[in-house]
């Protein structure tokens, strides 16, 4: 555990430490044969991927390949209509209720267009987790958000502005601080950089790396930014067609010599990916 | 039968939006008595529904009893039977116009408010991040609104009883020449507490119903902003439905003989 971010209750970070590079030892995150539909549309079909401990994986892919999907069914927010979902060896696919919920505690989450509550302050959207799901008290829990904000970059000021008053950059960084306030275990970056400048996107990537890295947490993101990926991933992994067809690490993405990963990461609109009209 | 298709469809969508929305009413009423609470959350709400509902329901109820007496002067006149006006205007707004007029009036403000503001959290992925923060959705949304209706309407419909019958006493009284005691000494004889339990009972039944029509249409809403504004009609539509034909189950249960 980082100096920077102080522990609060509920973190059940154990001796464990995250190893920087985990992806031998018992994944977090561990997700075998993955089937998803939406009426007659497949959108995962069979998905297998691992995410070690203290790793930062990057899922990239096409629009409508099933990243969010992908994501969605890991946080228990989709049921898949197969396959199996094992977070610290746990099954969450079919978990529901407290159990669920207890699994979710673990977790931190940006969303792509940070998903902040219009009607709550900022201080208070930070310091959410704190103050309904663990029951910390305002007082205590607004000392922490606005630490969480200051570690974002973000005066104290900012914490009594309302979502409406932020620019794009200023909600991204938020919305950061909001999944960075429980000192979650594993994170989860939906498109961190959509909608932002190209020097925005470095900043908020900059953060994030800072972040996890502060945490000791696992991360998985998705994107298809790849100078984003290339910052924030250890290893990638590449979707489509509901499946992934290459995982490696950051540096050998570049020789992956297959033609789908290539076609993607140079953005060439000529190659055996073809895009729909429709898609 | 090509033509028996669009029937059985259309019939199959009915059953299956009924068991949605059951399962949603019986998920929502087991989180209104299980702990967490937030007090907090439900004082806000039954400020919004009971406090800011008032001026429109007030109005509501004064020009409905001022037209209530009007009219049964001139209907009553014809048979001599003036004197009974302080009598309808009183079994009319509490049995009937209080809660049922109350319960619309309700229903067009919050209902739809509640539908586009649960509505546009659901589409902006706000009640995705409520999940993700480990706080049940149903719980912190829909629980404390689903109180705030049930409790709230009752007192909303207790108030627009007053000024209902306060309606009727003025246009009695100024414009039709009544005797102010004699009306007043009619209206409260004539008063049953039957006639406002049940009133007060339809309110608390409405209030539910107009916030779970709310709620329901606001949590499944999809598609942008174009869903929100259909979350919200939906919501208006089927919680006037619903108030008007639970309004004659409830007075069937009270008063069928």
């Amino acid at each position: 555990m980082s100096p920077g971010f102080p522990a609060v209750a509920g973190d059940t970070r154990g001796a464990a430490e995250p190893t920087g590079h985990g992806a031998r030892q018992t994944p977090r995150i561990r997700i075998r044969d993955l089937y998803k539909a939406f009426g007659v549309k497949e959108v995962l079909r069979g998905l297998d991927l691992d995410v070690g401990a203290g790793e930062s994986v990057v899922v990239i892919g096409g629009s409508g390949s099933g990243k969010s999907v992908t994501l969605k069914c890991v946080l228990g927010l989709l049921q898949p209509e197969a396959g199996s979902i094992q977070v610290d060896g746990e099954e969450v696919v079919g978990l529901g209720g407290d159990s669920l919920e207890q699994v979710r505690r673990k977790f931190g989450m940006l969303f792509q267009n940070a998903a902040l509550f219009d009607s709550l302050p900022v201080w208070e959207n930070v310091a959410f987790g704190l103050t309904q799901g663990q029951g910390m008290g305002r007082r205590e829990a607004r000392a922490i958000a606005i630490d969480r904000l200051a570690a974002v970059g973000l005066e104290p000021e900012v914490g009594d502005m309302w979502p409406a008053e932020l620019s794009g950059g200023m909600r991204k960084r938020v919305g950061l601080a909001r999944a960075i306030a429980t000192s979650p275990e594993i994170m989860f970056f939906d498109e961190p950089t959509t909608g932002l400048d190209p020097i925005m996107g470095d900043v908020i990537d900059a953060l994030i790396v800072k972040c996890v890295h502060e945490l000791g947490a696992t991360a998985l993101s998705i994107t298809h930014d790849m100078a984003s990926a290339r910052r924030i991933a250890d290893r990638i992994a590449m979707l489509y067609e509901g499946k992934i067809i290459w995982a490696g690490p950051t540096a050998e993405i570049d020789h992956s010599n297959n033609p789908y990963v290539d076609q993607f990461i140079h953005g060439r609109a000529e190659g055996p990916i073809t895009m729909m009209a429709n898609a | 039968m090509p033509i028996l298709q669009p029937i059985g469809r259309t019939f199959l969508a009915f059953i299956e939006t009924v068991g949605r929305l059951s399962l949603f009413a019986a998920i929502s009423t087991s989180h209104c008595m299980r702990p967490p609470f937030y007090p907090r959350l439900l004082l806000r709400q039954m400020v919004e529904i009971g406090y800011y509902s008032l001026p429109v329901v007030g109005l509501t109820a004064i020009f409905t009893g001022m037209v209530l007496a009007l009219q049964s002067y001139t209907g009553f006149a014809r048979f001599s039977a003036e004197s009974a006006i302080p009598n309808v205007v009183i079994v009319s707004i509490t049995r009937e116009l209080g809660p049922v007029l109350a319960g619309l009036m309700v229903a067009g403000r919050v209902g739809a408010a509640m539908a586009a503001e649960i509505g546009t959290m659901r589409v902006t992925e706000q009640i995705d991040a409520l999940d993700t923060l480990a706080t049940n959705p149903f719980k912190y949304l829909v629980a404390p609104r689903l109180l705030a209706g049930i409790t709230m309407l009752p007192l909303l419909v207790l108030t627009a009883d007053i000024i209902g019958v306060f309606g009727g006493y003025i246009v009695s009284i100024f414009k039709l020449g009544f005797n102010p005691s004699l009306y007043i000494k009619n209206t409260w004889d004539f008063m049953e507490a039957i006639d406002v339990i049940s009133g007060l009972v339809k309110a608390s039944v409405f209030g539910f119903l107009v916030t779970l029509m709310g709620c329901y249409h606001g949590y499944n809403s999809r598609g942008g902003a174009q869903g929100v504004g259909s979350a919200t009609t939906n919501a208006v539509v089927s919680g006037s439905v619903l108030i008007l034909s639970s309004n004659y189950l409830i007075t069937e249960l009270f008063f069928a003989r």
